[in-house]
């Protein structure tokens, strides 16, 4: 019996054992391929230029030129001043609203119901939030027609500086409704993973307020897992060019525009200052995730003495409560700015400072509809194909990892998020070289491939955590009464799992509508999608139109989203063990 | 007589540290042997090795023969062990019905056929009538039986048994136990059953083994 | 990108299908035959409602008539098309263009038709082309001081008007110096589009134009020499006017449309638009309030034309011509002046036209914020594009902060 004792190999006996694998052993390296290598060539053909490389433009040699002219540019200062404000401090307000609002209101009725309400705005596109905003905040926007003329005697809309202001507020009021329901979104992911609410209880007990027991005990261990997504926030905050256009100011422009505008100047020579401020701008996002990494560890430090100090925080209340407002507010004018686009798109006539329409009418649907047509379904294709492939190579992936056994560090989950931390700008030039060598620039599949880059990392976020907690022993039954493992996928995992597959799909299609930039290089402007088009009317288009634009960039993702919480209830109405929402 | 279920020279370790130390084991048709011993001993990571499911952080070695045959090199689904767990893991998106179908083998053809063959599995455990009803509507015992029959129903060379009676209320596993042993029995499969209650290894009346880490 | 070889062997496939030898011997019903069944990419600036649905209309008569599908490819910005067609010319793809037909005029042009992006002369290839009113609009055939030679097509005419609401206003500035008496008097009430944007750049030459001692100077090249001397009077007049601007000239609408978008929010009384007919269209289609009305400035205005072009590389570029040709039809001109649609001047001579072309003109609904042609007066040549680029620089220098 000897023999037999070493013949079986250690660690070949997993769900599928002594079988070749398919094709399952190469979706992780298949899908770091499909992004890492992408973005590095971009990378590459951004930063080349930067030094003045790009032998197509006859930039021979390196050297420091584009330097030179990126920091002589008239304005320059204040767009990097700018810039750093914007980012820096968009991110840690809407992250010191997302926890004050969570330390008052967890463990409240409303709580869990905050998830749904958040949907339509996570569901929209920046853009559509932000040109709903532009509408909203203007001295002649909705919010001053709502007072005007009885309450602040303003017959003509005053002379105020609003949206596009030089500090740009506005832009970052833009930002704040965005990335606070988004952070709320992961912080509520997050807290399923904490026992927070028997800790709270013992924390309260022993005297501490409802709010400082919050941060004192739950952030501490909440605040680990949604790092990634702050520091993504960070750099998007950074680094946005869509949002910037709309809300931001534009003489000068944050570093990201200015970089946008001499990409597309029709004198070559100024791609290589572009290329120099794509490369700052990459160096920035790089600077201030460190230089946030730091502020975490100083303020862990002084965290620590606070709790060891053992006050109860008694006195920190009003402080969550005017948190707590402000991101009520920020939802406020997130769905009042989506709902004034709404009304637009079927007003006659809005003219300051009427509350409402004083006509209206179809006929802005019925003009928009024939010419709405190309860019909505162009959209609807580009989101379902990438969310399709994105859902693949997740579930490719979550499947390898099911099969082999082998956990992810959180390397890969820092890999996973590359595109999300990388400034848009700073590779998407250099990718859309490396398309036109390949001739596939302005192609679908380019498109397609440019969304899931930023679909991939959502959807694979969203289905691994219940993927990975649906109980092994289901696959392990199932494959003990005969069934083969593509039988066990398809018949037990993926029907049990079809609520977050769809939610997973939902949330990637949402980010896809929502693409600016990818879909501007990528589609080469062959391929528009509402979200280009929106973008581009709101340079000033009739405000009638932008309307249906942003209502269907809203409306489309958020009927899928709606589907995905309907379908799986309808299909699975008599089957209770799947019927309960999660 | 279906044989015996056979265990030649198996280990395993986790870490470097061995939790089930060379053991040669073979089990007659129709006799349960029962394993015991404190948990995290590794008692399920044995039955998940033998049915081919165990965790690749754990190196396993040793054969395992079902009947004449060694099964070790062939993945779960070809092995014929039929597995039970303490919960009764019943899919929630099936019906009763598709759950017994699911474990019933495909060689068995026509939607009639099938259907007859599972209600009369059905109404031979006294559940008949149920292969419309929804799992998660049925009480514990029942959804326990359920488990079993759709294991039974794949045909399995041996049993493996997973705690099956853990989770159960007093009255309902002394009931249980007797549905379990008694198929286990009138079928003469070999069956290994991993527990920490001195009662189901009484019950199983078999050979009783300890593990002890 | 790293490989000259290759970029050599290129910008040699390049010049061999480059421009100066458009096939002189096609007669239009082979353009009219290869045309069939083309899709064309035309690239236009889409920030314009009423001008998208004027090219959509353009698309499906093109489609009915031609078999030709047109897809309107929305820019921003012109340059991006520009960008596009250099980038393609780098990369060496020279034959599969992804642009076919460019809504271009003044610098955009100068720079490909510089850079030989551009295919042609083909205007003389197109029928219509002999209905243009080369006499009375000069700006057909001269887009920014550069003769045109062929390379690119007029579709419509545009010409800075002043347009104000009358309900709000009574008093409007006849001319550039009075500007500033009349912003005094209306502090924070005009605008004016972001520099970059032509509107606002032509805002600052139609300055110059008043101020300047001799403005024949802007119809050569700017130099390093005279370029200080001859603006110097506008920053002078421009730093007073600046505080006087909506928000205090600290922040600007990006473009033409929204700076209408502000006059009909009322947070300005009047702006300036590169369309004549552009208020009376505006109000027509309820963007504007009825009460609005289109002045001039009494020693005239600037005018240009816009023109379609195809890029060197275009592979549909008897498609391209087939629209081109389509838009310089009378009826496709009546289309586009009506204030219903468009609302566009015609770069036709009505004179050239049969009896009952000519009526479809006549026949086009009137309006009080339509000015006539006799209104309109002097229309003057757009400088050369050399003078834009700097006065945007100079601006952008002086005043970003």
């Amino acid at each position: 019996m000897g023999e037999a004792l070493h013949e079986i190999a250690a660690g070949t006996a997993g769900e599928n054992a002594g079988r070749p694998r398919g094709l399952f052993p190469y979706a992780p390296g298949l899908t770091v391929a499909v992004f890492l290598v992408p973005i590095a060539a971009g990378l590459l053909g951004t930063l080349l230029p930067a030094f003045g490389y790009l032998p197509a433009l006859g930039g021979m040699s390196l050297g420091w030129a584009p330097w030179q002219a990126l920091f002589g540019h008239p304005g320059f200062l204040s767009a990097l001043r700018l810039t750093l404000t914007i980012g820096l401090g968009a991110t840690a307000l809407a992250l010191a609203l997302a926890t004050g609002f969570c330390a008052l209101v967890y463990g409240s009725t409303g709580f869990r119901r905050a998830e749904a309400l958040l949907a339509p705005i996570l569901a929209s596109p920046h853009s559509a939030i932000a040109i709903g905003l532009t509408f909203l905040v203007a001295p002649s926007g909705w919010l001053a027609r709502l007072v005007s003329p009885w309450l602040t005697g303003w017959a003509n809309p005053p002379d105020l500086v609003s949206v596009g202001d030089p500090w740009g507020l506005a832009l970052a009021l833009g930002l704040l409704v965005k990335e606070v329901p988004y952070l709320l979104l992961m912080t509520l992911a997050a807290l399923n993973q904490v026992p927070a609410r028997a800790q709270l209880e013992v924390a309260r007990a022993l005297g501490y307020g409802r709010g400082v027991a919050w941060i004192k005990v739950v952030l501490p261990q909440v605040y680990p897992q949604i790092r990634l997504p702050v520091y993504a926030v960070l750099a998007f905050s950074l680094s946005v060019v869509d949002v910037s256009l709309i809300l931001g100011p534009g003489n000068p422009p944050p570093l990201a525009v200015l970089a946008m505008r001499w990409f597309s100047d029709p004198d070559v020579a100024q791609y290589f200052p572009a290329a120099a401020a794509a490369s700052l701008l990459l160096a920035l996002v790089a600077a201030s995730i460190m230089l946030w990494r730091l502020a975490e560890l100083g303020l862990a430090a002084i965290g620590r003495a606070w709790i060891a100090r053992g006050g109860r925080g008694l006195s920190a209340e009003p402080g969550l409560r005017l948190a707590a407002l402000a991101v009520g507010v920020l939802m406020a004018l997130g769905t009042l700015s989506m709902l004034s686009m709404a009304l637009w798109s079927l007003a006659a006539a809005w003219r300051f400072p009427a509350v409402l329409p004083s006509a209206w009418t179809l006929a802005n649907w019925r003009h928009a509809l024939e010419r709405v047509w190309w860019p909505a379904s162009t959209t609807l294709l580009v989101g379902l194909a990438a969310t399709a492939v994105s859902l693949l190579l997740a579930l490719a992936c979550l499947e390898n990892e099911a099969r082999s056994g082998a956990h992810p560090g959180s390397r890969a989950l820092w890999l996973l998020y590359t595109p999300l931390l990388v400034p848009q700008i700073g590779f998407l030039f250099g990718a859309q070289v490396l398309l036109l060598r390949l001739g596939l620039d302005g192609t679908f599949l380019a498109v397609v491939w440019s969304h899931v880059l930023f679909v991939l990392p959502y959807v694979f976020l969203s289905l691994a955590d219940p993927w990975r907690a649906l109980d092994p022993r289901y696959a392990r039954t199932a494959a003990c009464l005969g069934a083969s493992p593509a039988k066990v996928l398809l018949r037990v995992k993926l029907p049990m799992l079809l609520r977050p597959l769809l939610i997973a799909a939902a949330v990637g299609f949402a980010v896809s509508v929502g693409q600016y930039l990818p879909t501007l290089f990528a589609g080469a402007g062959r391929l528009s999608t509402l979200t280009t088009v929106a973008v581009t009317l709101a340079a000033g288009a009739d405000r009638r139109v932008i309307g249906v634009y942003v209502f269907l960039q809203s409306l489309l993702p958020l009927v899928l989203y709606g589907l995905a919480l309907l379908l799986p209830a309808a299909i699975y109405a008599n089957r209770r063990g799947l019927a309960r929402s999660e | 007589m279906s044989g015996l279920l056979r265990l030649a020279g198996v280990e395993i370790a986790l870490a470097g540290r061995v939790l089930v130390p060379m053991l040669d084991l073979v089990v007659e048709g129709g006799e349960v042997v029962t394993i015991m011993g404190p948990s995290g001993v590794g008692k399920s990571t044995l039955l998940a090795f033998i049915c081919g499911t165990v965790d690749p952080a754990f190196s396993a070695r040793g054969r395992i023969y079902v009947g004449e045959t060694e099964v070790s090199r062939l993945p779960p689904e070809r092995r014929r062990l039929g597995i039970l767990f303490q919960d009764d893991l019943l899919f929630p998106h099936l019906s009763v019905g598709e759950n017994l179908a699911f474990g019933l083998p495909s060689a068995i053809r026509g939607k009639r056929q099938r259907a007859r063959r599972i209600e009369a599995t059905l109404a031979g455990a006294g559940l008949a009538g149920f292969a419309p009803r929804d799992p998660a509507t049925l009480s514990g015992g029942q959804r326990a039986r359920i488990a079993l029959l759709r294991t039974l129903l794949a045909e399995p060379q041996a049993v493996l048994l997973d705690e099956p009676f853990g989770k159960l209320d007093a009255a309902l596993r002394e009931e249980f136990r007797r549905f379990v042993f008694g198929l286990i029995a009138a079928r003469g499969l070999p069956a290994l059953l991993v527990t920490h209650d001195g009662a189901d290894a009484e019950a199983a009346g078999g050979r009783v083994l300890r593990l002890d880490g | 990108m790293k490989r000259p070889a290759l970029l050599a062997l290129s910008l040699l496939l390049g010049l061999l299908a480059s421009p100066a030898r458009a096939a002189a011997a096609e007669s239009w019903d082979d353009i009219l035959a290869k045309a069939r069944g083309e899709t064309v990419y035309w690239n236009a600036w889409a920030g314009d409602e009423k001008t998208n649905a004027f090219i959509a209309w353009v698309g499906q008569e093109v489609h009915r008539r031609f078999a030709l599908t047109l897809r309107h490819v929305p820019l921003s910005d012109t340059a991006q098309a520009v960008t596009r067609v250099v980038a393609e010319k780098a990369a060496g793809r020279d034959l599969d263009g992804s642009v076919d037909l460019i809504w271009i005029n003044g610098p955009n042009f100068l720079a490909m038709k510089e850079q030989h992006l551009l295919y042609g002369p083909f205007t003389q290839l197109l029928p219509n082309i002999r209905l243009v009113d080369t006499a009375h609009k000069p700006s057909t055939v001269v887009d920014f001081t550069v003769p045109t030679g062929g390379m690119e097509s007029p579709w419509r005419m545009a010409q800075i008007v002043l347009v104000y609401d009358g309900a709000r206003l009574g008093d409007v500035p006849r001319s550039i110096p009075a500007f500033l008496t009349w912003a005094r008097r209306h502090p924070g009430r005009f605008a004016h589009a972001s520099v970059r944007n032509f509107l606002g750049a032509t805002f600052l030459k139609q300055a110059l134009y008043e101020l300047t001692p001799d403005p024949s100077l802007l119809q050569q090249p700017a130099s390093d020499a005279n370029f200080g001397a001859v603006t110097a009077p506008l920053w002078t007049w421009y730093d007073e006017l600046r505080p006087l601007l909506w928000r205090e000239g600290k922040a600007f609408p990006e473009s033409g449309p929204a700076t209408r978008q502000l006059l009909d929010d009322g947070e300005i009384d009047m702006m300036m638009s590169f369309n004549p007919a552009e208020a009376a269209a505006a109000i027509n289609a309820g963007l504007l309030p009825e009460t609005v009305r289109t002045f001039v400035l009494a020693r005239g205005t600037i005018g240009n034309t816009s023109f379609v072009a195809i890029p060197y590389n275009s592979p549909h570029k008897e498609g391209a011509m087939v629209i081109a040709n389509f838009l310089l039809e009378p009826l496709a001109q009546a289309h586009a002046e009506d204030i219903r649609q468009m609302g566009n001047f015609t770069v036709l001579d009505l004179a050239k036209l049969a009896p009952e072309e000519r009526k479809l003109f006549a026949d086009l609904p009137a309006s009080p914020a339509l000015p006539t042609t006799e209104e309109l007066g002097t229309m003057l040549l757009e400088p050369h594009p050399s003078w834009m680029s700097r006065i945007v620089a100079e601006w952008e220098k002086r005043y970003t902060r």
